[in-house]
């Protein structure tokens, strides 16, 4: 083996020199530790990638044109503050209702209209008074019934007045 | 005839090599995960049931807090430089290196140009820091967004509000961002589960 010599030269009649201890370590426990600490990093490094839900507004034209729809398949929905939704279909006098964002509320309106017509569409409109959240969680339930055009308009006044016609609001 | 004796030898394995790799492995992860930077803004996000994660690079965030306040964020240390250049000339305010060197370093900030380089200087201004100014006639975040979007011809924007912001708010930085014919917008949202 590779021995350093630490012999102090001759040594033919020196003492007796004791019997060296090998410096060998036990390195398992060395191991474990590091394995360890490296499983730890790897798995809370990775996880709290944050999650998106990608908008796409639509693209301003110049010469203003606009995109003609069937008013009956177009579904305005109008979020107002305390978490209330108020829908209608087209424009012309229509019967406004209010639904919430619970199961059995806004989902249900859009899963069933989505069913009964083919090229249903969704307008939504948030008031100034609604919630960041509020507008989150509409895109969220179009998402869930599968509404396939949507998109986001700006609020007028007349989309206020309307939504003054339902009761309790 | 008697047995021959097979001495018993004692199987010791050599742990130094896999222990090298180990602490190899160990300083690699250590040296290159980044802790989550300290955000000047808590946000607490809305939960959506979107499952796209948000890419790793080009991404500029908007942090919109609960009462309104909005917060600029951008990754790329190049583009930073630049996007900071371009504001300095135009608002005719002129920075240190040092402060280019700190405004590169930290993760978000939201003030005007003015007093961007009072946050720089201090330590502590992380919480007192007033919002970039979005109204019509002191458009700053305008101009943040502009030359980002030209200092990274890749930028995608990702848009981080707070559960309880005015619909206001968010519906006037969106404005902005189509004026600037951003038409794609990531919001960052928190998991939910999908409904059956």
């Amino acid at each position: 083996m590779a021995e350093v010599n630490t012999g102090g030269g001759g040594g033919k009649k020196g003492k007796k020199r004791s019997k060296k201890v090998s410096t060998k370590i036990d390195m398992t426990p060395m191991v474990d530790l590091a394995f360890l600490l490296i499983t730890f990093f790897m798995l809370t490094t990775t996880f709290n990638k944050p999650k998106i839900m990608e908008v796409k507004m639509p693209v301003k034209k110049e010469d203003n044109t606009k995109t003609n729809y069937k008013e009956s398949e177009t579904m305005t929905l109008v979020l107002g503050e305390e978490n209330k939704v108020f829908y209608f279909m087209g424009l012309n006098n229509p019967k406004v209702e209010s639904a919430d964002f619970s199961d059995q509320g806004i989902r249900k309106v859009l899963l069933q209209k989505n069913k009964s017509i083919a090229e249903f569409k969704v307008i939504i409109k948030a008031m100034d008074t609604s919630k960041y959240k509020n507008m989150v969680d509409i895109l969220d339930e179009i998402h869930i019934t599968g509404v396939k055009y949507y998109a986001i308009g700006k609020i007028s006044p007349k989309d206020i007045e309307l939504t003054k016609t339902v009761q309790g609001s | 005839m008697p047995k021959v004796k097979i001495p018993r030898k004692s199987i010791s394995l050599d742990m130094t090599a896999m222990c090298d790799m180990a602490f190899l492995l160990l300083t690699f992860f250590m040296l290159t995960t980044k802790f989550k930077p300290e955000e000047p803004i808590a946000v607490d996000m809305p939960s959506s049931i979107s499952e796209t994660i948000l890419p790793d690079a080009n991404i500029l965030t908007i942090s919109i807090g609960k009462e309104g306040r909005v917060f600029y964020g951008m990754d790329g240390q190049e583009a930073k430089r630049e996007v900071l250049k371009n504001i300095s000339s135009k608002y005719g305010i002129t920075f240190t290196p040092s402060e280019e060197k700190k405004f590169i370093l930290m993760s978000s900030f939201g003030s005007t140009v003015s007093d961007l380089k009072k946050v720089l200087s201090s330590k502590e201004a992380e919480k007192k820091q007033s919002g970039i100014p979005i109204d019509s006639t002191n458009n700053q975040l305008r101009d943040w967004i502009l030359y980002s979007a030209r200092a990274d011809k890749q930028l995608k924007v990702a848009v981080k509000g707070d559960k309880e912001t005015d619909y206001k708010v968010v519906s006037r930085v969106i404005a902005i961002l189509q004026e600037l014919n951003i038409n794609k917008i990531k919001l960052i949202t928190t998991m939910e589960a999908k409904p059956q």
